[in-house]
């Protein structure tokens, strides 16, 4: 990030490597159509010019071949590049299962994030080199925009919707992070610094950072605290739907659609419970829309995930 | 100097000027403000995009001057509020009234041998409606100004701007009625006022073009104006519609807004293009190469500028899949302006051509859109757009395409045409240097963007880090040569109504209809609607010797 003259961003993901070379086959064709289109208007504009003895002979030729020859060659030419592109983009929004979540809420004009095992930070973004790691981003207010130019990597942040993004990160170092969608007065300045560090060094790190609750902790006090558990909970009175093995499995609708509960259905589940209700259950449940905040919503949604994970093997759920 | 060599029809200076529209009818103020006659509509049009153009490049002087150095020299909301009004006077006091509303509605009557527009009437009317919506905009501007872009992405613009937002949709949406209302105006011209033998494959490229934008012109901006109707009533009223903490959706005001928008940017290329079309046979003294495909290549722009709207949301947060149909079928829209670049091109060919500053306007053009239109193939392109998106690498690109492209067209043809909207010739030379300065202004000002982009510099940001700084540096600088470019045909043009000598009928030999009438044309255009018995672009090789003299 030193001063100076540059020329090309640092390439700092595994992702940002693929990129580079999807910029350079876009460079060499446009640069190629260019030379030609340019080539051409200057070859002809020195050759035909006004009082040039150039040979103009039969001045109207067969324009229907060439014509269809030029629109199918273009075409050919623009099919090849958009799948590349598309196959690149694909993969940017195909996570590995392994990855490592990490929340992060934007407002104006800060990026709060938290670690799922407790550490907050406010405008930086500590991770471990070589991971792969997965943002889930929420906003407060405003659309933003997380962009981290050196991994090649930017996606809107929105109000009341979780928008997911992976990355993983190859070289240690200190990377940029910006704002990319305007966000009012202080857009500019609400940047921050991804800090790519080596295993050993991150987890010193995050032990330094106290040891903190981790968010599946401070979920599952949340989903007392807020009576999820009185429904939802193993001595629950109400007939609501069980939440393990819940997460990351299809879920049948009343009205006959499936989703599949990732975490922005269950933070909807939450906020709008009559918006998609789960097959076979009363449409009984109140919206907490407006009294949990993000970091709360994170942390439950945290929770529930866990509930998930932690019993793979719990099949079907059991019948209504 | 071409166009005051003995070889060119350029009479000597008449003791008095024949009667024209700018004569007959009076010249009192009133008889202007009050005017039917589509010609005169036009220089009223003309003058009052000519007072926003300069007031949106004083905002972008300001802009590129913040830019100079990293932190700034404007307090943040003084720059926010300077780029969004630089944008929305550009795009809707400019770009999109530009072309269509001062030679289309000067010369599409006379392309056709008809007297007059459709509706005259309307047509003063819809002038009186842009006028409304300018003042709206600047009352806007003085109030306070408005801080939202030219996009006005919710909930931003609804809930958490404290600028001056509804004025500034408001007179966006006046100025939508004036759009439509010429739209329709063309539309109706177009289909019922053609001469005697005006066939459609006898129209010139500029009234196809004109055509085809008139056509997005109705179709496209009442989608525009239900989009900031609805932001009114989030705004005033709370309704819940764009804000989901009302219970509002984010991405729709993105896709109602682009649905418009994208297509708006053919509004702006599309005249553009006309333009092009007829300067450049003309200097070349040739057809234009492939007359039907770049006709229906500019129709086929009417139906497909609609398909790829969400182009602008690939990091938005669209699904996948919509994200993988919309670049295809961007991919595809691309393959007609190629075929229009490829046919200007093949234009060239085995020509007779000569360099007056209309043509040098032309060829900035093709070369300027062509890099727009290529940068175009990177922002279309998935993965590539997730990292350039909202940087300004699309800054570069978009002006590439509106100002390399829209504004160098409008130049050219305003140039072209001026002999006949004015009945005099301007100074060639210094229209040459102009072209020359602006187009390499335009580059040394744009270039460095793309560069800046592809480095990760954000759209929008009145100071950035200073790795950034000398990118900036040399834009601005840029900026200075295309500032003076584009402000020395405001010299040359208005010496050239008092001391340039008189044009002919037909100063540059060219074959339209609206050649075969005097300049500046008399009120009605033609003293007998004429007959049409031959296809446009009829040009014959120069008769050689002859003419070989004046031209070194
Ligand atoms: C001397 C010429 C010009 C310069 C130096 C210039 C500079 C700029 C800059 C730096 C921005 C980006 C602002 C930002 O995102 O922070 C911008 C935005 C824009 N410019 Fe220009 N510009 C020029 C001429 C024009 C012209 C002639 C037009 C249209 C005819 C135009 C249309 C736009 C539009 C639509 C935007 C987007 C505004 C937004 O981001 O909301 N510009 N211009
Ligand atoms: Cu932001």
């Amino acid at each position: 990030m030193n001063q100076g003259i540059h020329f090309l961003p640092e390439t700092a993901s595994a992702h940002a490597g693929e990129m580079d070379w999807l910029f350079a086959g876009l460079m060499i064709t446009s640069a190629m159509i260019l030379a030609l289109v340019f080539g051409l208007m200057l070859v002809f504009c020195v050759r035909y010019r006004r009082n040039s003895g150039a040979e103009r002979g039969n001045r109207l030729g067969k324009t229907w071949r060439v014509e269809v020859g030029w629109t199918v060659a273009t075409f050919v030419l623009f099919l090849g590049l958009y799948f590349w592109g598309a196959n690149l983009y694909l993969k940017l929004h195909r996570p590995p299962d392994d990855t490592t979540d990490i929340f992060v809420v934007a407002k104006q004009w800060m990026w709060k994030v938290e670690h799922p095992s407790g550490q907050r930070e406010i405008n930086e973004l500590h991770v471990p080199v070589d991971r792969p790691i997965r943002l889930v981003m929420t906003s407060q207010d405003v659309i933003h925009d997380f962009a981290v130019p050196a991994f090649r990597i930017r996606r809107d942040v929105l109000p009341g919707r979780y928008e997911s993004m992976w990355f993983r990160p190859t070289k240690v170092g200190q990377y940029r992070l910006f704002c990319a969608e305007f966000c009012g007065t202080e857009h500019a300045h609400m940047t921050g610094i991804v800090t790519v560090m080596e295993q050993g060094d991150y987890q010193r790190w995050l032990d330094a950072q106290g040891p903190g609750e981790t968010l599946v902790a401070q979920g599952a006090a949340l989903f007392r605290q807020y009576g999820c558990s009185g429904c939802h909970g193993p001595a629950g009175t109400v007939h609501a739907p069980p939440l393990e093995g819940l997460f990351g499995r299809p879920v049948p609708l009343a009205d006959g659609s499936m989703v599949t509960a990732d975490e922005g259905y269950i933070r909807d589940s939450i906020l709008l419970p009559k918006s998609r209700i789960a097959a076979g259950y009363p449409a009984i449940m109140p919206s907490y829309d407006g009294q949990i905040g993000e970091e709360d919503l994170f942390k439950l949604v945290s929770y529930v995930k866990s509930l998930g994970n932690a019993s793979p093997g719990a099949g079907e759920r059991p019948a209504p | 100097m071409t166009a005051t060599s003995p070889d060119r029809a350029v009479t000597a200076r008449p003791a008095a000027q024949p009667p024209n529209y700018l004569t007959e009818g009076g010249s009192t103020l009133r008889s202007w403000l009050l005017t039917h006659d589509h010609k005169r509509i036009a220089i009223l049009y003309a003058l009052t995009i000519t007072v926003f153009f300069f007031f949106g490049g004083a905002a972008a002087a300001m802009i590129r001057l913040n830019l100079v150095t990293p932190p700034g020299i404007f307090a943040a909301d003084t720059y926010n509020r300077l780029f969004s009004i630089h944008g929305i006077v550009m795009v809707w006091f400019f770009l999109i009234p530009s072309i269509p509303n001062t030679l289309g509605n000067f010369l599409l009557p006379m392309m056709i041998g008809a007297k007059d527009l459709a509706f005259p009437r309307i047509n003063l009317l819809s002038w009186y409606l842009f006028v409304v919506a300018g003042v709206v905009a600047l009352v806007a501007v003085i109030a306070g100004g408005v801080d939202t872009g030219w996009t006005f992405y919710t909930p931003f613009s609804t809930m958490y701007s404290n600028s001056y937002v509804i004025l500034a949709i408001s007179a966006v949406f006046i100025s939508g009625f004036s759009s439509i209302l010429t739209g329709l105006n063309f539309i109706v011209t177009v289909h019922r006022l053609r001469a005697p033998g005006m066939t459609w494959y006898r129209l010139p490229i500029f009234v196809w073009s004109n055509y085809s934008t008139a056509i997005i012109l109705v179709l496209a901006t009442p989608v525009l104006a239900i989009t900031l109707a609805l932001l009114a009533v989030e705004r005033l009223l709370q309704v819940g519609i764009f804000d989901p903490a009302l219970g509002g959706d984010p991405l729709l005001f993105q896709h109602l807004f682009w649905f418009y928008s994208h297509p708006a940017v053919y509004i702006m290329i599309l005249p553009g293009f006309g333009v092009i079309s007829e300067v450049v046979p003309c200097f070349s003294r040739k057809p234009i190469f492939g007359y039907k495909f770049v006709a229906w290549a500019s129709v086929s722009f009417t139906a497909v500028s609609f398909l790829v709207w969400a182009h602008h949301m690939f990091v938005a947060g669209m699904s996948v899949y919509a994200a993988l149909v919309f670049s295809l079928l961007s991919y595809i829209i691309a393959v007609p302006s190629a075929i229009k670049v490829f046919n200007w091109t093949a234009t060239l060919h085995k020509g007779w051509i000569s360099f007056d500053a209309p043509m040098l306007y032309a060829l900035g053009f093709i070369g300027l859109f062509t890099t727009g239109g290529l940068s175009g193939l990177f922002t279309a392109n998935l993965a590539f757009d997730v990292h350039v998106t909202d940087t300004y690498f699309v800054v570069a690109h978009f002006h590439y395409i509106m100002v390399g492209g829209m504004v160098s067209a409008y130049f050219a043809g305003l140039h072209f045409w001026w002999p006949k909207i004015t009945g005099r010739i301007y100074h060639e030379w210094w229209a040459r240097i102009a072209a020359l300065l602006i187009f390499v202004g335009f580059n040394l000002t744009f270039f460095p963007q793309f560069i800046l982009g592809y480095l990760g510099m954000e759209r929008r940001y009145h100071s950035y880090p200073p790795e950034f700084q000398f990118w900036n540096i040399l834009s601005s600088a840029g900026a200075s040569i295309l500032a003076l470019g584009y402000v020395m045909p405001l010299f040359y043009l208005t010496w050239s109504l008092y001391r340039g000598q008189r044009a002919g009928a037909n100063p540059w030999a060219a074959t339209g209809l609206e050649w075969t009438t005097p300049s500046p044309p008399p009120k009605h255009n033609f003293d007998k609607t004429p007959t049409v018995t031959r296809p446009p672009y009829q040009y014959r090789p120069e008769p050689e010797p002859q003419d070989a003299q004046g031209h070194a």
